[in-house]
């Protein structure tokens, strides 16, 4: 539905998208992560034609939005990273401004309250938008994007700025919208992305560095399980019987959380489910087992280790130095 | 394009600046117009040259007053980031421009046309010459749409109004102060320059009531030149 390929923008010297290929299948809520300044929104940009590419093409659904602007932009619905509003219109003028401009042919008086009813504005309507609160300007700008229902739904980072309870509401909206369009949400908030998407783009730098399935994703960047155990015991006997335990790949010591048990960190190989032998080990030696919950990788940790490789290298050493010190010591 | 037309149009009414242009305009040339007609009383000939007097200060008149009209056309857009809403829609750079430009001229067109009901009176009190009255009113058209091109393009180079509106009024100014400078050089070639930028120049058949083909070919490719200029200023920012 979306085809990006081999996609460039200079500004100057400066390169803010570096060669960028991507594509994104129709019906699918797509979540484009980056730090600040990563080239997201100029990405955007060039994707809805506000920008031109300077190499590479853009393509929405076969259309080249160099070639056939009027064409692609008319597939496309757009929330730049500012709502675009006029501050002096009402909602209800603003809509139909934006039905005009789009020209659009549904029904207005109809589309136009079906929108409203999606994005929750109809109470506001009557309001000039230069009164109405941040999450409200949020949802108009929504609004506008969905006008002559296109096919594409573009939205740069559309709850940056909202209340937990609006960031929530705009999330289930988007998934909502997700089933009949193609969304491609560009976010720097991972939960949003975990709860939301089913492909994860990660730029840095102006640089893809991941695109991939989200659960795929979590497994590619790591593919074994890690645990937390709390366990009551002498330390260094435990984390010996620990390490000799089948399939642990990896121990350490955590710390102690309170006066008898002690945490440790334990990773096992890939696709191997450890619980059970590590609960008959420990039975047998007779060390209680008091608690155990997985600590499964998030997404800030991947986003971290692509876009951080240097901290990721650090992490690792620091991790292989903790693991080799107490057998060192023995 | 005609949801720009129309929004841009509506929106000269909701702020005070629509209000402000065809008020200023109309009582500025009313009054101008009432001294110039009560201070030429007897001789029918000094009258008539006073007439075209008349013209040629409504000139300065427009040059304070369309870039008022112009100064937010682009650059509020750009300012409150609604351009990308503009330029992300099926429409095209070139219809957006237009339909911005024909709003402001909208405007000016429909206070001319108001300012226009002055001449009336000189038919109750005398005979004037109906072709200068016309030709004045189409050469007052013209050139107020030429200068209303100017004002939206430099409107399209800023995000700030007030840069928009004194920019627009320094060229408008020096646009017609240009023709005196050009009388005083020597150099031919220079005045020569000078006198094809000169729109005062272009301007004065109209006063005589002489319906001047190449001035008007001249305004509207000006017009033309300005327009175009505005949709490159768009194009570029795209590409840079």
């Amino acid at each position: 539905m979306v085809e990006i390929s081999h996609l460039s923008k200079n500004y100057g010297d400066k390169k803010a998208v570096n060669d960028i290929s991507f594509s994104v299948e129709e019906g699918e809520i797509m979540g484009f992560l980056g730090p600040n300044g990563a080239g997201k929104s100029t990405t955007l940009n060039i994707l809805t034609g506000f920008l031109s590419a300077t190499s590479g093409s853009a393509k929405i659904d076969g259309i080249d939005i160099l070639e056939q602007p009027l064409e692609a932009k008319r597939l496309i619905g757009f929330l730049p990273e500012i709502p675009p509003l006029y501050q002096d219109m009402t909602v209800a003028e603003y809509m139909n401004f934006c039905y005009d401009l789009k020209g659009c042919r549904l029904p207005r008086k109809q589309h136009l309250r079906e929108i409203c009813e999606v994005v929750k504005i109809t109470d506001v309507n009557k309001r000039l938008i230069k009164n109405l609160s941040k999450g409200y300007r949020q949802r108009v700008g929504i609004a506008q994007a969905l006008i002559g229902n296109p096919k594409v739904l573009i939205f740069d980072e559309p709850t940056i700025g909202l209340d937990p309870k609006q960031i929530i509401e705009i999330r289930n909206l988007i998934k909502h919208l997700g089933k009949n369009h193609t969304v491609i949400l560009s976010t720097h908030i991972l939960p949003e992305v975990q709860a939301v998407c089913d492909r994860i783009v990660i730029i840095n730098k102006g640089r893809l560095v991941a695109n991939e399935k989200t659960e795929n994703l979590i497994n590619a960047v790591d593919g074994s399980r890690r645990l937390v155990a709390k366990i009551v015991g002498p330390e260094d006997q435990v984390l010996q019987l620990l390490r000799s335990t089948q399939g642990v790949k990896f121990a350490e010591k955590l710390g102690r959380r309170d006066t008898d048990s002690v945490s440790y960190l334990i990773e096992s190989e890939e696709n191997v489910d450890i619980r059970k032998p590590l609960f008959y080990a420990l039975a047998r030696a007779s060390y209680p087992l008091i608690g155990l919950e997985g600590d499964e990788l998030n997404l800030e940790d991947i986003f971290m280790r692509l876009v951080d490789p240097q901290k990721k290298e650090k992490n690792e050493k620091r991790r292989r130095n903790a693991a080799q010190a107490p057998e060192a010591g023995k | 394009m005609t949801a720009i037309y129309k929004r841009e149009l509506r929106s000269y009414f909701i702020t005070p600046i629509g209000y402000i242009f065809a008020g200023m305009f109309l009582a500025v040339s009313g009054l101008l117009f009432s001294w110039l007609v009560l201070s030429a009383d007897n001789s029918g000939a000094y009258s008539y040259a006073k007439i075209s007097d008349y013209f040629v200060y409504l000139l300065f008149v427009f040059s304070v007053l369309i870039p008022l009209l112009t100064m937010k056309l682009l650059s509020e857009e750009k300012k409150q980031k609604t351009e990308q809403l503009l330029l992300t829609s099926p429409v095209s750079l070139t219809g957006v421009v237009m339909a911005k430009y024909l709003a402001a001229l909208t405007i000016f067109a429909a206070t001319l046309l108001v300012n226009s009901l002055n001449y009336i009176l000189l038919y109750v009190y005398g005979n004037p010459n109906v072709a200068v009255i016309l030709s004045n009113i189409l050469g007052l058209f013209l050139i107020g749409a030429s200068f209303v091109a100017i004002g939206l393009f430099l409107s399209s180079i800023t995000e700030n109004q007030l840069i928009a509106a004194v920019s627009s009024i320094a060229v408008i100014v020096a646009l017609l102060l240009i023709s005196l400078l050009a009388d005083t050089i020597e150099s031919e070639f220079i005045r020569v320059v000078l006198k094809w930028f000169s729109v005062v120049d272009r301007y004065t058949p109209f006063t005589n009531g002489y319906f001047d083909i190449p001035a008007i070919i001249y305004f509207v490719s000006f017009t033309g030149i300005f327009l175009f200029l505005t949709v490159r200023v768009y194009e570029k920012r795209r590409w840079s």
